[in-house]
């Protein structure tokens, strides 16, 4: 009975033949805020002569944490300063990191459906007559745009209206997903994903005003042993070129220290 | 589509595939030819990850493997990089998580080969390797084969665990599995739509191998 040992030898000679690492490209690890200003900032950098990254995108919490247990990151971009300064707390980065952008806040809802405006009324009235059924927030476990979305509705004290309507994405980049599918009917993301050509074809958006919330103070921070690659890429986020697309891409400028 | 992806899968699923095999034949020969105390047990550790929602043992796995414990700490100077977030932490979750996978249709298949059978073959002064070789495997090679297939496809699909201890990094822990996941939320509805389509046709596929296999059995014992 000969096929049992073709078959194990064919399989092992196809398992081993693959080889195990695709690529040494240094680990990018982003907060997923940055899911459509990343890719144009690596094509920009990789464009100037920097060599090839790979990124993960994740909430801030998934990834800091991924970070403390040894996740081979090179470079953290965080969605605010207090993950970034857990890892510097815990050792496993060498200093607080530096800002590289300013997250602002959207309300975002599926095209003919909710009134959008930043101030919230449209919600409000919407969740008066009972149109509100789901609203789509990131996570304020460990994402920080969820955090700040809590904080903005309940500065406009919304909150406790929302609570049973409330859906959450594990990350901002899920709840905008969420927010615009058409099963729930709106929700509140980053205004970067908002702003995004794939989002704005299915759906209308507009900021909430910055002082509904702490500040979205977005922070980068290096691995101890980051190679020049991923120290390259640190210091070209804050050039001016990649500041415009930071700001072409709904971010706000890192305001100056 | 995200070719390196399923490639990495296909990858992953191979190395699990290799790794389990001798475990299923000779764990699933043991278990099905040999009665001892705390067989029960044994039995039950196998299956366990069959009932265990996978993010448990990946939250175990994160804990046991992580930088922060001797097995983490053990694996980082031994090799030089951490064992969670790698591919090589991947396969040894993949290879815990489908041990009933590979070890239960292997043991039915060892249990099918009648005790007559395995006694003619001792008496006629084979070793037991010999045995397993000449006698038991071309009788059970199909429950083994069962149980290849299942880890392979079922490693395909893995999902928890990877997300719990792999990091989603490209070319390296970012298994088709997960980049379905991730182009859903990079609203790239038509990537996610082909790979679950690939994925799809591989589970159709395996199904249909796995029932032809255990027919093919069947027939031989009745």
């Amino acid at each position: 009975m000969p096929l049992p040992r073709r078959h194990f030898l064919a399989l092992s000679a196809a398992a081993l033949a693959l080889p195990a690492r695709a690529s040494a490209a240094p680990v990018i690890a982003a907060a997923a805020s940055l899911r459509f200003a990343l890719p144009v900032l690596t094509g920009a950098f990789t464009a100037r002569g920097g060599g090839p990254l790979r990124v993960t995108y994740g909430s801030s919490g998934t990834l800091a944490q991924q970070m403390r247990n040894g996740a081979p990151f090179a470079l953290f971009l965080s969605a605010d300063a207090s993950y970034v300064q857990t890892l510097a707390r815990a050792g496993t980065v060498t200093d607080e990191g530096t800002v590289y952008a300013r997250g602002r806040l959207a309300l975002i809802a599926p095209k003919g459906g909710l009134a959008v405006d930043g101030a919230m009324d449209g919600l409000a009235a919407a969740l008066e007559t009972g149109a509100i059924r789901r609203f789509a927030i990131a996570t304020p476990d460990h994402a920080p745009y969820g955090q700040r979305a809590r904080e903005a509705l309940q500065h406009r004290g919304l909150w406790e209206a929302l609570q049973p309507h409330l859906v959450f994405g594990e990350n901002v980049a899920q709840a905008a997903q969420f927010a615009i599918s058409g099963n729930a009917q709106g929700g509140l993301v980053a205004a970067s994903l908002a702003a995004a050509p794939a989002v704005e074809a299915q759906a209308v958006s507009a900021r909430v005003p910055e002082s509904w919330h702490s500040p979205l103070e977005q922070r980068m921070v290096l691995a101890p042993e980051a190679p020049a690659t991923a120290r390259a890429f640190h210091d070209f986020l804050l050039s001016p070129p990649a500041q415009e697309i930071f700001a072409a891409h709904g971010f706000a400028a890192p305001e100056p220290a | 589509m995200d070719w390196p992806a399923l490639w990495l899968s296909l990858h992953l699923a191979g190395w699990t595939v290799l790794l389990l095999l001798p475990v299923a034949v000779f764990l699933g020969r043991f278990l099905a030819f040999h009665r001892f105390a705390g067989k029960g047990a044994v039995e039950a550790l196998v299956i366990l990850p069959l009932v265990l929602p996978p993010t448990v043992l990946g939250f175990y796995l994160l804990v046991a493997f992580g930088a922060g414990s001797p097995v983490g700490r053990l694996w980082e100077s031994a090799f030089g990089g951490p064992l969670v977030f790698s591919f090589e932490g991947l396969v040894a979750a993949s290879v815990l998580f489908n041990l009933p996978f590979a070890v239960q249709p292997a043991q039915r298949g060892f249990e099918a080969v009648p005790k007559d059978v395995r006694e003619a073959a001792a008496c006629c002064g084979m070793s037991p390797l010999t045995a397993l070789r000449r006698v038991e495997l071309p009788l059970a090679w199909p429950g083994v084969l069962t149980g290849m297939v299942l880890t392979f496809a079922h490693t395909l699909g893995e999902f928890g665990i990877v997300l719990m201890v792999g990091g989603a990094i490209p070319g390296e822990t970012r298994t088709v599995a997960i980049s379905i996941y991730d182009r859903v939320q990079a609203f790239d509805m038509s990537g996610a739509a082909q790979m679950s389509a690939m994925l799809l046709a591989i589970s159709l596929v395996t199904i249909a191998v796995t029932f032809r296999l255990s027919e093919r059995a069947g027939r031989r014992l009745s």
